[in-house]
């Protein structure tokens, strides 16, 4: 396949482009749903194509096909250049690319068991058999779903990059709702956006789904009787699964260098972050380190090379709560004056690559959760993300949470109903004064990260533990 | 550069594709086809300039198989015979693996399109290049005189047949072509869009006027309590609710297991509101049949404030029994997410002027565009989302100063309840549902309350 990822290229210099590259991406991918017990759906895909990305003054132009074949490639190449040519009726500066070293090299993910070989009658048995547990525990409604993709790469580029790549993504999610007389109440399992790894069909079997579905069950039948979580303002413990995505809308999006630069501020938005800061901004306390880290084994946004060529690296992003780094390409690096991050992929063979998070997460800290709440006179316990919104900077943010439990003089007590909090990003994070150890780490993820026009879907990781925030408001309610 | 170029080798012939694809699967089973060739580009500007230019065509093919009740759905990019072999094979192991699928409905009974199935086609806009949309593109940027642009052109172009072995042949062709941008003024961001099945109707310069005023107009703001606010939300903001309708309201999945606030008979709505989904208007864009083949049909979904009626697909058509047919609202996945709305119209019983709409706010709020906006119970339909691009106070019947962006928390069934609307403009054009389903022709309504619960503060 490499043969036709050179061929885009060749056909994009030849028509005039600077600098060009081409991804040829094949991937299958398989998904099944159950309800109640019975398998809902079922479906299979296999895509391949090629896409070719040619740069040509201030614009990328870029073409891709799904008929795969030399020519097909070439005639996608040289229309790659046509269209970033088109550009030049609405001109900017010239782009240039941050210094990447052109290498030859292979990449695989780790997989145990390959997740497509296990068979369908055992994956369509695991789905049922949640799902039925979860509603004799008393939810009218239990859904149980798993995706797998298995996807290949071939990349080449004018620079003399030629890196093939095969990555194994696999995962599962378990959800029951119980039905009130006005209202509906959801427990999620292991979070709303299940678990997801570059790995094998292993994940799926060390989450046990069959071990947690009757308390999930359970669970959301007791929410419609519990408490509503009471407004104010306290102290928030969170569980890992909802910083992991307080990490991701408020710092992993605030921190992509293209928002940052304005390249996403009609769709996705821009950024309160100001480069000018870069280095000094406090972002949050001194227990706020967060890196970007596409090494990290098994987790959701790990992979050899982005779609530009670059390795995976780990990449400082807040340390000791000082603002220190961003989420980078090789057009965006350049502009700002950074080492290119490694932070550049598309969705499929037909999406033009783009800024995307890799393992955004929080680094350990010396707490752990028992000791938050222990410590913790009066506040709320949340876990679960439920519902998320934020402004299109990354400031104003609002979330929801399926469960949470009042803290009293160090203890758990009731547990209560649609919990919500609501914050500034900046102030959020500086209020963090306690955050789960090494034991309490979860690499969490999110494989629906939506970005881009044509809309991407992007999988990210996230690494995260239990954190403490103090007076935070919460028990906002329409 | 136009279709003469390399962007338009010659349009594959979708139905040799569905015959030879029927042809491979055994006498038997039920099957169900699907060729779709799509023709896309989008030019996208940001800091005034196009950065990024894409165009892509792809031929994909799906197949829906049923042998004794179990059922597979599979799709690839690769039409060879091998591949398409593969895609046979494929999907008849995965169904003869799993459990039987209760909920089968069985395929779609011949039946011909409602409305022309190339209604909504315009060949300039299926063979539109980048230039064209450059062009576009040119005239919105300029429109806002040294203020920042950003946003996007595209055209679009599907062909599509679907073809099953109950006898069910149905073909449509649709383009569809988008300006959408914003110009911004420091801090302060306006938008102004335009959207059609024809490249030749978008005025792009119209459009970056729209957004640059409101910019300009936005460069001061006041910043207001959170609280009750009246206010009168523009046709964007109205169509991004409707989306939310769509989902988890008229959709009959979500009704049949009560995750829905919809309760067809009961008056539900303030008596001037009706809604109804209608693919074949004129005045919409889209294919002219659904997932499962069946023609898309105008449906009525609250008629002067009342529930009446929800969106189907075969699923859930069959299980409602009685007199209950699929809508043609099926959607790709369908069996999980239920029949959804996707050409949704929202008017009242008389209309006015959005001007006489403000005249009428003693205190309120005028709402140019909603973003980022999250159901937190489907039941209730309450969402917490904020305002963008875009919010002024309306003081005395006249319009004041902007306001910063505030956040809300609010059930917009609640919002659209009897006695809540005040007034609905006479604006009505088509604009984007939050939830990025689908493009809905609605106007501006004047509602009497909305829950806004933070501001830029906190």
């Amino acid at each position: 396949m490499m043969e036709y990822a050179i061929a885009g290229v060749e056909a994009a210099l030849a028509a005039g482009a600077r600098y060009a590259d081409a991804r040829v991406m094949h991937q299958r991918s398989e998904s099944m749903s159950a309800q109640n017990g019975d398998i809902q759906r079922l479906h299979q895909d296999d895509q391949a194509g090629v896409g070719v990305r040619a740069l040509v003054g201030s614009s990328w132009g870029f073409f891709a096909t799904s008929e795969l074949t030399a020519a097909a490639a070439g005639r996608a190449g040289a229309v790659a250049t046509e269209t970033a040519k088109a550009s030049a009726r609405v001109p900017g500066p010239e782009l240039v690319l941050a210094p990447v070293e052109a290498v030859t090299a292979h990449w695989e993910s780790a997989c145990r068991e390959d997740p497509l070989s296990v068979p369908l009658s055992e994956k369509a048995e695991l789905l049922v058999s949640v799902t039925r547990l979860a509603r004799e525990a008393g939810a009218q409604l239990s859904q149980s779903y798993y995706q797998i993709w298995d996807t290949d790469k071939w990349f080449a580029s004018s620079q003399g990059h030629r890196i093939s790549q095969r990555i194994r993504e696999c995962g599962a999610e378990l959800t029951a709702t119980a039905v009130g007389d006005g209202e509906t109440q959801r427990r999620s399992y292991p979070g709303i956006r299940g678990q997801y790894g570059t790995s094998g069909w292993e994940l799926v079997r060390l989450l046990d789904l069959p071990g947690n579905a009757p308390r999930v069950g359970e669970e959301a039948v007791a929410l419609l009787s519990a408490p509503p979580c009471p407004e104010g303002v306290t102290d928030l413990v969170l569980g890992s699964e909802q910083v992991s995505l307080q990490i991701h809308e408020s710092v992993g999006h605030a921190t992509e260098l293209d928002r940052i630069l304005g390249w996403e501020a009609a769709f996705a938005g821009t950024s309160w972050l100001d480069l000018s800061q870069l280095g000094s901004l406090r972002f949050g306390s001194e227990l706020m380190n967060i890196t970007a880290d596409a090494t990290i084994p098994g987790a959701l946004g790990s992979f050899g090379f982005d779609d530009e060529g670059t390795p995976a690296q780990c990449v400082d992003i807040v340390r000791d709560g000082i603002w220190v780094g961003v989420l980078s390409g090789r057009d965006s690096a350049a502009l700002a004056g950074v080492p290119a991050g490694g932070m550049v992929r598309a969705d499929g063979y037909n999406r033009l690559p783009m800024v995307r998070m890799t393992n955004v997460g929080l680094r350990a800290g010396p707490h752990s959760l028992e000791q938050m709440i222990a410590e913790t006179g009066e506040g709320v316990y949340m876990d679960t993300n439920r519902s998320w919104s934020i402004d299109d900077r990354r400031l104003n943010f609002q979330f929801g949470c399926e469960i949470a439990w009042e803290i009293k003089d160090g203890k758990l007590g009731r547990m209560l109903r649609n919990p919500t909090y609501t914050g500034i990003s900046p102030r959020f994070w500086g209020s963090m004064d306690m955050v789960g150890g090494e034991s309490e780490l979860v690499a969490w993820a999110t494989p629906n990260c939506g970005k881009g026009q044509p809309m991407q879907v992007g999988h990210t990781g996230h690494p995260a533990v239990p954190c403490r925030f103090r007076g935070v408001r919460v028990g906002v309610r329409g | 550069m136009t279709g003469t170029g390399p962007e338009a080798p010659a349009d594959p012939d979708l139905s040799v594709l569905a015959d030879r694809l029927l042809e491979l699967v055994a006498p038997g089973v039920e099957a169900a086809v699907t060729v779709s060739d799509e023709r896309h580009g989008l030019t996208r500007f940001a800091n005034s300039f196009i950065h990024q230019h894409v165009g892509e065509q792809q031929l994909s093919v799906g197949l829906q198989v049923a042998s004794g009740g179990r059922t597979a759905s599979a799709t690839t990019t690769d039409a060879s015979q091998d591949g398409l072999a593969r895609l046979v094979t494929g999907a008849l192991r995965a169904a003869a693996l799993r459990p039987p699928d209760p909920d089968w409905p069985g395929l779609a009974p011949p039946e011909a399109p409602l409305a022309n199935p190339e209604g909504h086609a315009d060949r300039a806009t299926a063979l539109a290049g980048p230039a064209e949309r450059a062009e576009v593109v040119a005239s919105f940027v300029a429109a806002g005189d040294g203020l920042a642009a950003a946003g996007y052109c595209e055209t679009r172009a599907t062909r599509s047949l679907l073809a099953n072995s109950r006898g069910q042949r149905i073909f449509s062709s649709a383009t569809r072509a988008t300006i959408d941008g914003i110009h911004r003024a420091g801090q302060a961001d306006g938008c102004g869009l335009g959207m059609s099945s024809r490249l030749g109707d978008l005025d792009g310069e119209r459009a970056g006027r729209t957004a640059a005023e409101t910019a300009r107009a936005s460069t001061e703001t006041i910043e207001l309590p959170p609280g009750h606010y009246e206010v009168v939300l523009e046709p964007r903001p109205v169509a991004y609710l409707l989306d939310f309708f769509a989902v988890y309201g008229f959709n009959a999945k979500a009704v049949e297991e009560g995750q829905s606030f919809v309760s067809v008979g009961e008056v539900q709505f303030d008596p001037a509101l009706s809604i109804w989904d209608d693919a074949t208007d004129g005045r919409h864009v889209g294919l002219a049949f659904d997932a499962e083949g069946t023609p898309k049909r105008r449906v009525e979904l609250v008629r002067a404030g009342r529930s009446v009626g929800v969106t189907h697909d075969r699923r859930t058509a069959a299980r409602a029994g009685g007199t209950a047919i699929s809508t043609g609202h099926a959607i790709p996945g369908g069996a999980s997410r239920g029949p959804l709305a996707t050409n949704l119209f929202l008017s009242g019983a008389t209309t006015v002027p959005v001007e006489s709409l403000i005249r009428h706010v003693e205190r309120g709020l005028l709402v140019k565009d909603f973003w980022y906006t999250r159901v937190l119970d489907p039941r209730t339909l309450v969402v917490t989302g904020l305002t963008r691009n875009g919010v002024f106070l309306i003081d005395h019947g006249a319009i004041g100063p902007a306001v910063s962006n505030l956040r809300f928390t609010q059930s917009p069934a609640a919002a659209f309840a009897p006695g809540h609307v005040l007034g609905v403009g006479d604006d009505a054009t088509l604009a984007p549902g939050g939830l990025h389903q689908a493009w809905h022709h609605v106007p501006s309504l004047h509602l009497a309350a909305w829950n806004f619960t933070g501001n830029a503060s906190g």
